[in-house]
């Protein structure tokens, strides 16, 4: 009895031993980076991390959500740096003491996708507003993230520039799904509606079907990133010294030709853009 | 749909290249949900236990709750993990938040209801046998309890087995307290997640057949167990 | 209503009861179970409680054992509550622990709390008791009906009780069997346990009991010396018990 509830219990032990054996003991030196899903879904950071880690052992672990949780978690303090596609939501983030400062970082554009059959007839336009309208009035499915992410708040500012109020038709041919941007493309490919994506999502998917992009080059499709450090003096576990260089990092001529070498397909996904003074 | 063969072709690819980063992925699952698992059992084991050889005043209330628990959801225990171990959290003085360590945490949450639900069940039966036994004997409710997990170790696997399940399966809490990171809080789950948000289908369907195989082989290697040790024991 | 309660104990009464019950009442769903019990039984010996179905006796040997409360009147021993290793109880059918023979003896003298230091010695006098040695690795319950009451009655003399109660021991087993569980019994008797035996078996009350309580619809309607009962019944409900013929 004795020694049946030994070789039971101890097994058991080791197992327990084994699965809660001490975990943190790996790389003190890491931050912690919220962003988005996009830049994570493009594989810009997989391209990006290795060569920043190389040079100065520092870890970076990417937290992948939308714009709006990032911004909500990095006021949280669970996070050490923002690097997300919202610029006004990014200002007010700095302005209200979230953030120390914003940089410019990079961009990308948004571009108009839908299925090849077109019912509304916007191939080729490089108006988007117009597409929109076209959109509307063939009252033709369009998926959108309704989400609050980035990509989001800048497809409601284009409908609003289009003077169309797209959420009473929600449920309609306009849908909400409120999911992520892949997500988003699966249901948009799966319906055969349009959808606005940012094009290194878009380039990287691996979905498509017969989708396609039929609008882009539009200025207003610019989708600008910023970086912030969070700030350190609200949040006393920010890892500022690490965080200051990556964002350094980042900003420099290294960081900025990493970025423009990142290549999907031969395409260059995402064009360096910070302004060093 | 051509993506379903794809999908089988991708599973097999994975596991004929089993590569490091599968091989990380994988671990870091059972890492987290035999760990969430082993917390639930101690703690739900004696908790079912005692539910069933106590009564008092709101006892069926507490277990129709527990049961009720049973189908929390992931994604509301993930946000509630979040919250308490969120740097503006009360325990967020910790640092666990994107840990493998915040993960074990939401699925021992998860798991636990379930283990003492069903653990009361089994326990409930098995003692409508022992009661006056255990009673004319002495037992302190303690050893009560002790008599009866003991008695009832193999059928109490199933409970456990019923929790690894769910645990394993599981993607909204630990997407949520893990944060999905590369080489950090990646697992099956959230892999799969990842990789279906990328529109790679074929290749997050084969993630999914391989968790699905993995779970079956768990299950029919730890039944396996429990029929040789009972033929042990009682034959 | 008055009972006409026959008593004829001038023999074996004793001056000073080891149990007395104390109009006792146990009711379920409206219906008194046990109505109105009282006897004493004395220091030592061996007293059958018999009476047909739903006589309540296996009540009554609950409400002695304490399983169960009355919902009036009480149970007292000479000398106060006995503890638990004072009293053991054996049931119709035997309630084994999902482990070895072995293993069911040490859970009673550990839950008895008796030093782990002390109890291999004490196993091995039990297993010998009971003629258990060769199936004392075996599991429980795989055993036949005889050897698990065995091991159930063995069980119940780990700690030498000074009561031992027995709810119908013998019902479902052969003749073997049975005398193997009758010998334990007189051997705890031996050793001064006083036992409360419930039976329906005529041949076994009269090769153990010393004396007879017969009950029907939950009163004491007989007391007698074993003897005098099974030769001169007083009551007509015990007359027509020991006829054959079916009262409830």
């Amino acid at each position: 009895m004795h020694a049946k509830a030994l070789r039971s219990v101890v097994p058991a032990l080791l197992v327990a031993a084994l699965v809660l054996a001490p975990e943190r003991a790996t790389a003190e030196d890491f931050i912690i980076v919220q962003s988005t899903t996009s830049t994570q879904n493009s594989g810009l950071y997989d391209h990006l991390l290795p060569q920043f880690r190389e040079k100065t052992g520092i870890e970076v672990r990417v937290v992948a959500v939308g714009t709006g949780q990032a911004i909500k978690n990095a006021q949280n303090c669970d996070g050490d740096v923002l690097l997300v596609h919202a610029k006004a939501a990014e200002e007010r983030f700095v302005a209200e003491g979230y953030g120390v400062s914003r940089s410019d970082v990079m961009y990308n554009d948004f571009v108009l996708v839908g299925p090849a059959a077109d019912d509304a007839a916007i191939a080729g336009g490089k108006d988007v507003t117009a597409a929109l309208a076209k959109i509307e009035a063939a009252a033709a499915p369009f998926a959108s993230r309704g989400d609050d992410s980035g990509t989001h708040k800048k497809e409601l500012a284009l409908w609003t520039a289009a003077g169309i109020d797209p959420l009473g038709a929600s449920g309609t041919w306009y849908r909400e799904t409120g999911s992520g941007m892949g997500a988003t493309l699966n249901i948009a490919v799966g319906m055969g509606a349009y959808a606005m994506t940012d094009r290194a999502t878009w380039i990287a998917f691996g979905n498509k079907a017969g989708h396609r992009i039929l609008v882009e080059g539009d200025e207003r499709l610019f989708n600008q990133y910023g970086i912030i450090l969070v700030n350190p003096e609200r949040c006393a576990n920010v890892k500022a010294e690490q965080g200051q260089r990556f964002i350094d990092w980042i900003l420099s001529d290294e960081g900025q030709s990493a970025i423009a070498d990142y290549r999907r397909d031969g395409k260059q996904l995402f064009f360096p853009n910070a302004r060093i003074s | 749909m051509q993506d379903f063969g794809a999908a089988f072709v991708e599973a097999f690819a994975l596991i004929v290249n089993f590569d490091a980063q599968l091989a990380e992925i994988i671990g870091l699952s059972l890492r987290v949900t035999l760990s969430a698992v082993v917390i639930a059992c101690v703690i739900g084991l004696p908790l079912g236990a005692l539910l069933a050889v106590t009564r008092f005043p709101g006892r069926g209330l507490v277990v129709a709750v527990i049961s009720g628990l049973m189908g929390l959801p992931p994604v509301v225990v993930g946000l509630g993990v979040y919250l308490l171990l969120s740097s503006a959290g009360p325990l967020g003085v910790l640092q666990l938040l994107y840990t493998p360590t915040a993960m074990i945490i939401a699925q021992a949450i998860l798991v636990t209801p379930i283990v003492a639900a069903l653990t009361r069940q089994v326990i409930d039966d098995l003692h409508i046998e022992y009661d006056e036994l255990l009673r004319s004997l002495g037992s302190s409710r303690m050893e009560t309890v002790a008599t009866l997990l003991w008695d009832a170790r193999y059928s109490l696997l199933t409970a456990a087995l019923a929790g690894l399940g769910r645990a394993f399966a599981e993607v909204g809490a630990v997407m949520i307290v893990g944060g999905n990171i590369n080489h950090v809080t990646r697992v099956m789950t959230t892999a799969i997640a990842l990789e279906t948000s990328k529109g790679a289908l074929a290749l997050a369907l084969g993630l999914g057949i391989i968790l699905v195989c993995l779970s079956v082989l768990i299950n029919a290697g730890l039944m396996g167990l429990r029929r040789t040790a009972e033929r042990m024991a009682y034959a | 209503m008055p009972e006409v309660l026959a008593m004829d104990f001038a023999e074996e009464i004793e001056t000073e009861p080891a149990i007395v019950l104390e109009d006792l009442v146990f009711a379920r769903g409206g219906r008194r179970l046990v109505d109105r019990l009282s006897m004493t039984l004395g220091p030592a010996g061996v007293t059958a409680l018999m009476g047909p179905n739903g006589a309540g006796k296996s009540l009554t040997l609950r409400l002695i054992a304490g399983l169960i409360e009355p919902d009036r009147g009480q149970v007292r021993f000479a000398g106060g509550d006995p503890a638990p290793q004072e009293m053991a109880l054996v049931f119709q059918k035997p309630v084994l622990l999902r482990r070895s023979v072995r293993a069911n003896l040490d859970h009673a003298l550990k839950t008895y709390g008796v030093p782990r230091r002390e109890r291999a010695g004490r196993l091995a006098e039990l297993l010998a008791l009971g003629q258990l040695e060769s199936l004392a690795e075996r599991p429980a319950r795989v055993l036949s009906g005889g050897e698990q009451q065995r091991v159930a009655m063995v069980r119940a003399l780990v700690a030498g009780p000074r009561y031992l109660l027995l709810d119908e021991p013998t019902v479902s087993l052969d003749p073997q069997a049975t005398a193997a569980i009758e010998a334990l019994v007189s051997r705890a008797v031996a050793d001064g346990a006083r036992v409360i035996l419930v039976t329906h078996d005529r041949g076994q009350a009269q090769r153990l009991a010393d004396d007879i309580r017969f009950l029907h619809k939950g009163r004491l309607v007989e007391a007698a010396s074993a003897a005098r009962f099974f030769r001169a019944p007083q009551s007509a409900e015990a007359r027509a018990y020991l006829a054959g013929e079916l009262l409830l």
